[in-house]
């Protein structure tokens, strides 16, 4: 499908060089979190039933480790592209805004990487 | 003629009754800005995973306990209204599903769904 006129294809995609980038990640994250999120009720069922031995033996199985080092990471990227888009429409300041997309970025790359900081320790200690 | 301040304004969101359409459109922003802070919860309880018995013992009796339920299903419903939209979503990238009859029918099959397997979800949790 191409919606673009002649002219939008002459004059080209203008300072912003690139519009689909942003819109295919969203996506692709979308699709591949359909079954991730519906493999991670079945991670929460385990949660509320097994002890914590229980527990470390399950998420230790190398397809848990995967699945939920994969929903978290995921998640966290669909999570950072869908609040930039909330941000950018709703925080008009400037340097609010900057701060705000930053901010963003940080806790989300920081909430990755503490889920795999502790799938290393889990399945060490499992 | 008509001074400027007396012309017509446009659907002020106050006063305009948004149809169910728009509404699910605004409730998709929501229900993902909630789920960005169940990420921090998921990952909470990954840390307490991973720090030992003490503190799985502690978040493993928050979820069995009322509180815990209570947000387990506030959280099923936001994951499941977002999850269903966003399939709506994902359908109408393939130009598919705009006319209006469609739309409302659709819509109320989202919300059909996202009920039930919130409803399903929640009696495993």
């Amino acid at each position: 499908m191409d919606f673009r006129s002649a002219l939008n294809k002459a004059i080209g995609l203008g300072p912003a060089h690139t519009g689909i980038h942003h819109w295919w990640l969203q996506r692709l994250t979308a699709v591949a979190l359909l079954p991730l999120t519906l493999w991670l009720i079945w991670f929460m069922h385990q949660l509320v039933l097994l002890d914590h031995a229980g527990m470390l033996a399950w998420l230790g199985k190398p397809l848990n480790g995967a699945l939920i080092l994969a929903y978290v990471s995921i998640a966290c990227y669909h999570a950072h592209l869908g609040l930039r888009e909330v941000i950018v429409d709703y925080v008009h300041h400037p340097a609010l805004r900057l701060t705000s997309l930053l901010g963003v970025w940080m806790v989300m790359l920081f909430l990755a990487l503490l889920a795999w900081l502790s799938m290393i320790r889990i399945v060490a200690a499992g | 003629m008509a001074s400027p301040t007396d012309r017509p304004l446009s659907p002020h969101l106050q006063i305009y009754h948004l149809p169910l359409t728009a509404l699910l459109s605004i409730t998709h922003r929501i229900t993902g800005v909630i789920l960005s802070l169940g990420l921090v919860g998921l990952v909470a309880i990954l840390l307490a995973i991973a720090g030992g018995g003490g503190s799985y013992d502690a978040i493993h009796s928050f979820m069995n306990g009322i509180l815990g339920q209570g947000f387990t299903l506030l959280w099923l419903l936001a994951l499941f209204v977002h999850f269903c939209h966003g399939i709506r979503h994902l359908i109408w990238d393939t130009v598919a599903g705009f006319e209006p009859s469609t739309l409302t029918r659709h819509s109320g099959w989202e919300l059909t769904a996202a009920v039930m397997l919130t409803l399903i979800s929640w009696f495993f949790l």
